[in-house]
C-alpha cells in the first residue's frame, strides 16, 4: 500500500477554506451552542450546504459509474511506502478526513449537523443498487439542506448488534416491508426525518431464527408514517447534535427500499451462515459492517479533530507562561507539563497516521477493516486522553466554562464509543490478527 | 528487493546465532561478513567516495525493521561503522570524506567507530561533559566515553566533544596519544555487541581532523537521522516479539483452550499491533520528510519518544503473555524484552 503523506494541493486548498469556517462560524458559536442543547447551528448549515451538495454530487455520480464499469473489486495490497505513486489516485474519503477533522477542530457537536447523506448514505452507497443510490442520494445533491441517518442501536442491543429485536415482515398485497419496533441512539434523526426531507437508514431482521442473515437495512424517507420521535436525548457533549429514540409502530416502505437483497444466506444443514462465509450476494450484517470500514476513520478523524483543538489552545496557553515545546532534549530534562505535552503531540500524530493510512486503503479499495478498527481505537483513547490532559494542564481556568477546554473533553469521549466503543473495536482488531471467528473470541 | 534480502538475511543469519551470540556476548565473525556483503552503508555512499548509492531514510527505516526483527544486538554491530560513516557523509568536508568513506567501502568490515555516550546518570547529547578546546595548531580532548562499539579492534574513532557549548566531532585515529581503550561494558541487552569504555586524556588533533571544517556539525541533524534509524529498529524489535507472542498465544492450552481465547491476552494482542503499526507510521513520516530535504527534526523527536515507549511497552508484554515461559532463556522474549528497554538508552548510538 502506498501512503502519501503530503497533503495533495487539492485538499490543501479545500482545508484552508474550512479552516475559515472553523474559525469564523464554529468557534464564536461553540459555548453558545452547548448552552442551548439542540439549537439548530444556522449558519453553519447555510454556509456548508453548497459545497455539501457538490460533494455529495461527485460522491453519488462517481459511485454510480463505478456501479456501472462493475470495479468494485479488492486490489491487491503492498504493505509498503513507495515514492511512485499511480496516476491519479482516489482521494474522495481521504479529502472527507481532513475536512471532518478540521471541522471537528471548529466544534464537533456543530460539524454532526453537516447537512449531508451521513451515515445513512454511507450505508446506501455500501450496498445499494443504483438504482437505489439515485433514489436514495439524489436529493443530497440539489434543493435545501438535508440529512441522511443510521438506525442501528435498541434499548437491548447496543455492541451486540445481531440482538436487534425491530422486525421487517413483507406484505405481498401491497409490495411493502413493515418495520415495528424501538431504536434509540440515533445520531441526527431528528434533522434526517422531522426537519428536512433526508432518510434514515433503520436496521431490522427479517428473520430473527437466523440471527446476522437475517438483518437487513431499510431505507426510511423523512415524514414516514409509523415513525414516531419519542425522545432526544441530553448528553455529556455533542449538545448541538441530537440524539433520538424513535418507536416504528407498523412503518411500511416499498420493498424496494430493502438494501442490497432479501435473502437469508443458509449453508448445507440449513443453519444461517455467519459473515465471513457469506458470498457476495448477501449484504446485510456485512454490509453493515463493511459501512464501518467507512465510518471508523471518519470518527476517528473528527476525533482527532477535537483533540488537536485541546491540544493547540494547551499548547498555546502554556507558551505564554513559558512553557516550551522541547523536541530535542532527553526526557528526563523535561518538565512534567513538557512531557505531557509531547505525548498528546505524538497520541494525536499517531493516531491521524492509522486514520490515513485506513482512509488511503478505503480509496484505493483495499480492504481495511483491520485498519479501520486501529485507527478508531486509537484515536478514540488518544482524545479521551488528549482533552483530559488539557483541562488538567490548564488548571482553574481549564475546568471552567471560561475557555473550551471543558467542552472538548466532553466533546471528545463520544468518539471512543459510537462507531463500535474502543472495546469493541479492539475485539475487532484482535479476531483479525488472530484469523478467529466471533466464536473462538468471543 | 533490499528489504526482501534483508529479511531472508535476518531469518537465516540472525535468528540462527542471536541466542549464541547473545550468551557468548560476541557476534560470529561470519554473521557480520555475510551481513556486511549485502552492502547496506556502501549503498549509501556515492560512488566518488567508493559507495554505489545515496542514503534515503526511508530505505534504510525498512531494512532496518527487518534487522531489528533479526536480532538487535547483532544489528548494532553490523551497524557500527555507521556511526563514523554517515557523520562523516552528512558534515565531512572533500579532504574528509575522501580519506576516510572509501574505507568504509571495502570487502571488508571497515574498523572504524564512534564515541558519544558518557558514563552518567543523565545524559544529553547536546551536553557532553568531553570537552575539545582550540588552540594554535588544533584541539585538545579531554574525557572518558562509554558505549563505544568495537573500540579494541577500531584503527579510528569519531569522538564527539563539546566545544564552546555546542556538540562537535572529531576524527581521531586510534594510535593517538591519550586514547585509551579500556574495559568492556556490559548492558543488560544486545550484548552480542562489544562496548567499550574509551578514554581520551589530552588527545591532540589537528585542526583539519575537526568535522566539517569550519562549518562543524549539527548535532540536532545527526540525532534526527538517528531517531529515524533507531526507532525503525525498534518497531522491527517489537514486531518479533509481538509476532512470538501471538503464536505462542494461540498454540498454548488452558483451561481447555487456546489462551489467545479470552479477551485478556486476545486485547494485549491487538493493542501490541496497534501501538507497532502507529511507530512504524511515524518512522516513515519521520524518513519520508528527511529525504524531502525538510525538517524532520520534530516528527523524528516524536518518533523516538513514542518508539522508545512502544518497544518496552510490546516486550514486556510479550513476556507477559508467555507467562512462566516467558521468564525462561529459552525462549527470545526475555531478551527481546532486556533489548526494549535499551532503545531509550541509545539515542545517537544507532544510525542506519
Amino acid at each position: 500500500m502506498a501512503i502519501e503523506f503530503r497533503t495533495p494541493d487539492e485538499i490543501e486548498k479545500q482545508l484552508r477554506q474550512v479552516q475559515v469556517v472553523a474559525e469564523n462560524v464554529m468557534r464564536p458559536e461553540s459555548r453558545q451552542l452547548d448552552d442551548n442543547e439542540h439549537s439548530r447551528p444556522v449558519n453553519f448549515v447555510h454556509m456548508m450546504w453548497p459545497q455539501m451538495r457538490d460533494m455529495e454530487r461527485a460522491n453519488l455520480e462517481a459511485s454510480l459509474r463505478r456501479s456501472s464499469r462493475g470495479d468494485d473489486e479488492e486490489r491487491p495490497t503492498k504493505d509498503q511506502p513507495t515514492k511512485d505513486q499511480p496516476k491519479k489516485p482516489r482521494t474522495g474519503n481521504l479529502a472527507l478526513v481532513h475536512m471532518i477533522e478540521m471541522l471537528s477542530w471548529g466544534d464537533a457537536g456543530v460539524y454532526l449537523c453537516i447537512p449531508s447523506s451521513g451515515l445513512g448514505g454511507a450505508a446506501i452507497q455500501a450496498v445499494g443498487t443504483p438504482e437505489q443510490k439515485e433514489r436514495f442520494l439524489r436529493r443530497f445533491t440539489e434543493g435545501e439542506p438535508k440529512w441522511g441517518a443510521m438506525a442501528m442501536t435498541e434499548p437491548q442491543a447496543g455492541s451486540d448488534t445481531s440482538n436487534i429485536q425491530t422486525t421487517a415482515s413483507f406484505d405481498e398485497a401491497t409490495n411493502e416491508w413493515i418495520l415495528n419496533g424501538q431504536k434509540i441512539f440515533c445520531t441526527g434523526g431528528k434533522l434526517a426525518y422531522a426537519e428536512s426531507d433526508g432518510v434514515i437508514v433503520v436496521w431490522a431482521t427479517i428473520d430473527k431464527s437466523a440471527g446476522r442473515a437475517g438483518m437487513k437495512p431499510f431505507v426510511v424517507e423523512a415524514g414516514t408514517p409509523g415513525l414516531e420521535i419519542v425522545k432526544v436525548e441530553e448528553k455529556l457533549g455533542i449538545r448541538a447534535s441530537d440524539t433520538v429514540s424513535f418507536v416504528l409502530d407498523n412503518c411500511r416502505v416499498p420493498a424496494d427500499n430493502l438494501l442490497g437483497d432479501s435473502v437469508v444466506a443458509q449453508d448445507a444443514r440449513g443453519e444461517s451462515v455467519t459473515e465471513a462465509k457469506q458470498g457476495g450476494g448477501n449484504k446485510g450484517f456485512k454490509g453493515a459492517m463493511r459501512t464501518f470500514d467507512a465510518t471508523r476513520p471518519i470518527v476517528a478523524a473528527s476525533a482527532i479533530g477535537i483533540g488537536r483543538a485541546a491540544f493547540e489552545f494547551t499548547r498555546d496557553a502554556l507558551a505564554k507562561q513559558g512553557v516550551r515545546m522541547d523536541y530535542e532534549s532527553p526526557r528526563w530534562k523535561l518538565t512534567t507539563a513538557q512531557a505531557d505535552l509531547l505525548d498528546m503531540e505524538i497520541q494525536l500524530r499517531q493516531a491521524w497516521l492509522l486514520t490515513l493510512k485506513a482512509t488511503t486503503l478505503l480509496d484505493t479499495g483495499e480492504s481495511n477493516k483491520l485498519m479501520a478498527s486501529m485507527c478508531k481505537v486509537k484515536a478514540g483513547k488518544a482524545v479521551t486522553v488528549v482533552t483530559q490532559k488539557a483541562v488538567e494542564l490548564l488548571g482553574p481556568l481549564g475546568y471552567s466554562t471560561q475557555t473550551l477546554a471543558e467542552k472538548w473533553m466532553r466533546d471528545a469521549k463520544i468518539n471512543d464509543i459510537y462507531e463500535g466503543t474502543g472495546q469493541i473495536n479492539t475485539l475487532i482488531v484482535a479476531r483479525e490478527i488472530l484469523g478467529y471467528s466471533r466464536t473462538e473470541l468471543k | 528487493m533490499l528489504v526482501d534480502t534483508v529479511h531472508r538475511y535476518a531469518e537465516k543469519q540472525l535468528r540462527a546465532t542471536y541466542r549464541q551470540a547473545e550468551e557468548d556476548a560476541a557476534t560470529p565473525a561470519r554473521v557480520i561478513r555475510i551481513g556486511w556483503e549485502l552492502g547496506l552503508l556502501p549503498a549509501s555512499i556515492d560512488a566518488e567516495y567508493g559507495g554505489f548509492g545515496e542514503y534515503s531514510a526511508l530505505t534504510s527505516a525498512l531494512y532496518l525493521e527487518e534487522l531489528g526483527w533479526g536480532d538487535v544486538g547483532i544489528s548494532l554491530h553490523l551497524l557500527a561503522p555507521n556511526l563514523f560513516a554517515m557523520p562523516l557523509l552528512l558534515f565531512g568536508d572533500n579532504d574528509q570524506k575522501s580519506a576516510w568513506l572509501p574505507r568504509c567501502t571495502e570487502a571488508d568490515f571497515p574498523n572504524v567507530s564512534a564515541a558519544l555516550v558518557e558514563p552518567v546518570y543523565q545524559f544529553d547529547p547536546n551536553g557532553l561533559a568531553t570537552t575539545a578546546e582550540r588552540d594554535d595548531d588544533g584541539y585538545t580532548i579531554q574525557g572518558t566515553k562509554t558505549y563505544v562499539p568495537l573500540a579494541q579492534d577500531a584503527q579510528v574513532f569519531l569522538v564527539f566533544a563539546q566545544e564552546r557549548n555546542r556538540t562537535q566531532a572529531f576524527i581521531v585515529p586510534a594510535d593517538t596519544p591519550g586514547v585509551q581503550v579500556a574495559e568492556r561494558v556490559m548492558m543488560m541487552g544486545a550484548r552480542a555487541l562489544p562496548l567499550f569504555t574509551v578514554h581520551f586524556r589530552g588527545v591532540r588533533v589537528p585542526a583539519a581532523n575537526r568535522l566539517g571544517g569550519a562549518r562543524g556539525i549539527r548535532m540536532n541533524r545527526l540525532l534526527t537521522a538517528s531517531r529515524i534509524s533507531a526507532s525503525a529498529l525498534a518497531v522491527g524489535q517489537a514486531r518479533a516479539a509481538y509476532e512470538y507472542a501471538l503464536q505462542y498465544a494461540k498454540e498454548r492450552v488452558a483451561f481447555g483452550e487456546p489462551i489467545a481465547h479470552r479477551q485478556s491476552i486476545a486485547f494485549m494482542l491487538a493493542n501490541m499491533a496497534i501501538e507497532i503499526e502507529a511507530v512504524r507510521l511515524q518512522v516513515w513520516e519521520a524518513a519520508w520528510r528527511y529525504d524531502e530535504r525538510e525538517d524532520a527534526s520534530k516528527l523524528a523527536a516524536l518518533a523516538k519518544k513514542a518508539a522508545d515507549a512502544m518497544v518496552l511497552a510490546v516486550t514486556d508484554d510479550a513476556v507477559q503473555v508467555l507467562g512462566g515461559h516467558g521468564y525462561i532463556r529459552e525462549h527470545p522474549v526475555e531478551l527481546w524484552f532486556r533489548n526494549g528497554r535499551g532503545f531509550a538508552a541509545w539515542d545517537g548510538l544507532i544510525i542506519g
